[in-house]
């Protein structure tokens, strides 16, 4: 064997996307409810006392921040679970001892997170054309920003997984940081319809920008320019493989 | 041809300060049955550990089959299988998918048949279907057997194979050990029940408070640190160890019906006969006559008092 270890990666793969397959009602049931349930109060009881943003219906208008949402909590829940689960398990000693380098199990282990992050956005998409009329007027750049952002925040949650001790530790990052920062970060409003200084506040949030993108990518409209939203995804993606890197060299909370 | 495990100066500090292990220097050959004996707490699992990348090491090299575990870690790592001490599995996956699954994370392509092979050597095949949280504590011990022999490994290990087994099981598990050897597998097994190492092993290394006390053949072990024990029993009791016999060093047990005369048995002269010749002058009769030979148990407790 030289190489790749294919079979290595495709083995972590296979057996993440089994574990989502088992609990196939949980995995897809959950957000298609939860975005039913979002458009019947904001999109049908508030939405329909509100005006148009920036042209757009109010249901439509919040469509991409609910798939952002979603995203972020499956792909950091999903990628965080699968790799503590073998250390809570004690099976996390077979991935250690195979021949699979660093580079091997992210691919197998993050690349199942955001498949299973990509499919729900999905999902939540063809819900929301039910409620609500979705145009997407750039529809590469749609699907560009909803690959980068489930793959750059399995990688965050990843990294979560290998960090966290606990359970409890495994859920405080995206109950008490993401959710947050979501709900803060242009789901449901435009950041421009913000009093100062909330609004130059909202620029640190980095949900901003990865909502905005997303947004802009169906109606062609942003509270901050497109080019910043890619910056600031890659950017944070760097970091997270810079910091894996890093783990995988020292072994941290990793091997003894 | 290499060793196909060298270890050169190993050592080890966890980051709790604590020595595990010190200047530890082994070498294994090819199709041997390596028994790695030490109490707990000695640094057997550490060890073997450090060989399988699952725990750093703190000094020293290791190559597997000519390969260094930091510079050709593929090549290093997939001749190893490793049975670690505790079992750990992913309680969902049924049996089948669970063994596919280290097969492939060793960069193996799938081979059912060879996987079927040792699914039915392990007694398995019945339960493939069957979650692994569903199986008894002996078969689940079998699933992480066929888990470490899934990828075909030259050099197994297996920590405590039998630590908290019944016998049946451990009788099987020896079973498995000698046929797994017969068809050319090197096997580094640790345990601390020396009845163990002596029944199963080619080799015994003793291993405590972190450093490598010996390493040696088992039978040249039993015959170079053996003691022999000869015990009389006497038709009448004597009240002391008549004076004519304080060349011997006896001990006189049970009443003084007892006679025990412990020599070395690579001796030249072990003394025997001419005790033998010098009680029938003296007149002293008896009824019975046993030899024993000293366990490895007696040797390991030798050992670790003298290193102490
Ligand atoms: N992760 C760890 N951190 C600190 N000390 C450890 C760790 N693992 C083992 N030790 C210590 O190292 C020594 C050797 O342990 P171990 O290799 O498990 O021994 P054995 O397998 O021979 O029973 C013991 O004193 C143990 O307490
Ligand atoms: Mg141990």
């Amino acid at each position: 064997m030289s190489g790749v270890n294919l079979h290595g990666i495709w083995a972590i793969y296979r057996t993440e996307m089994a574990r989502t397959l088992r609990t196939i009602w949980q995995s897809v049931a959950t957000p298609v409810i939860t975005t039913a349930l979002y458009f019947i109060v904001f999109g049908g009881a508030i939405g329909s006392r509100m005006s148009h943003v920036g042209g757009v219906g109010y249901g439509a208008f919040i469509v991409p921040g609910l798939i952002m949402l979603s995203l972020l909590t499956q792909s950091i829940s999903n990628a965080s679970i699968g790799i503590y689960f073998p250390k809570f398990t004690g099976t996390m000693f077979e991935i250690l001892s195979a021949p699979l380098n660093a580079v091997e199990a992210v691919i197998g282990y993050v690349g199942a997170a955001a498949t299973k992050s990509v499919v729900i956005g999905l999902i939540i998409l063809a819900t929301a054309t039910f409620f609500t009329d979705v145009r997407i007027l750039h529809p590469v750049w749609m699907v560009a920003f909803l690959l980068l952002t489930s793959l750059t925040f399995s990688l965050f949650g990843f990294l979560i997984g290998i960090w966290a001790k606990n359970f409890e530790q495994l859920a405080i990052i995206p109950s008490l940081v993401i959710t947050p920062l979501t709900f803060l970060g242009g789901a449901f409003y435009s950041i421009d319809m913000l009093p100062q200084p909330w609004r130059t506040v909202s620029l640190f949030n980095p949900v901003v920008y990865l909502v905005s993108g997303f947004r802009w990518s169906f109606y062609g409209l942003g509270d901050v320019g497109v080019g910043a939203s890619l910056g600031f995804t890659a950017g944070f993606m760097a970091l997270c493989l810079i910091a894996l890197a890093w783990i995988f060299r020292t072994g941290w909370r990793l091997k003894p | 041809m290499p060793a196909i495990l060298s270890i050169e100066a190993l050592g080890k500090q966890y980051k709790s300060g604590h020595k595990a292990l010190e200047g530890v220097d082994l070498s294994i050959e090819r199709g041997e049955i390596f028994a790695l004996l030490g109490p707990n707490g000695a640094g057997k699992t550490t060890l073997i550990s450090i060989v399988c990348g699952t725990v750093t090491r703190s000094a020293g090299t290791i190559t597997v089959a000519g390969h260094d575990i930091d510079h050709a870690r593929r090549e290093a790592r997939q001749r190893i299988g490793l049975v670690p001490q505790e079992i750990a599995l992913d309680m969902f996956s049924t049996v089948l998918n669970t063994v596919r699954f280290s097969r492939g994370l060793f960069g193996k392509a799938p081979d059912p048949a060879y996987i079927e092979e040792i699914l039915r050597d392990l007694s398995l095949w019945d339960k493939r279907h069957a979650r692994t949280m569903e199986l008894s504590g002996g078969m689940k011990r079998r699933v992480m057997i066929a888990k470490a022999l899934s990828h075909e490994p030259e050099l197994l290990f297996l920590d405590e194979p039998t630590a908290g087994v019944d016998v049946n099981l451990r009788r099987d598990m020896w079973a498995l050990v000698r046929k797994l050897r017969e068809r050319g597998m090197t096997i580094i097994l640790t345990t601390h029940y020396i009845e163990e190492a002596e029944e199963m092993a080619d080799r015994v290394g003793v291993i405590n408070g972190g450093r490598l006390l010996l390493v040696e053949d088992k039978d040249a072990l039993m015959r170079k640190m053996g003691k022999r024990q000869l015990t009389l029993t006497l038709q009448t009791p004597l009240p002391a160890i008549p004076a004519e016999l304080a060349e011997w060093s006896l001990v006189l047990a049970e009443d003084g019906l007892r006679l025990i005369y412990s020599f070395d048995a690579q001796a030249e002269d072990t003394g025997m006969p001419a005790l033998l010749h010098r009680l029938s002058e003296l007149g002293i009769a008896y009824r019975d006559l046993d030899t024993s030979r000293s366990t490895l148990e007696d040797i390991f407790v030798n050992l670790v008092e003298k290193a102490a």
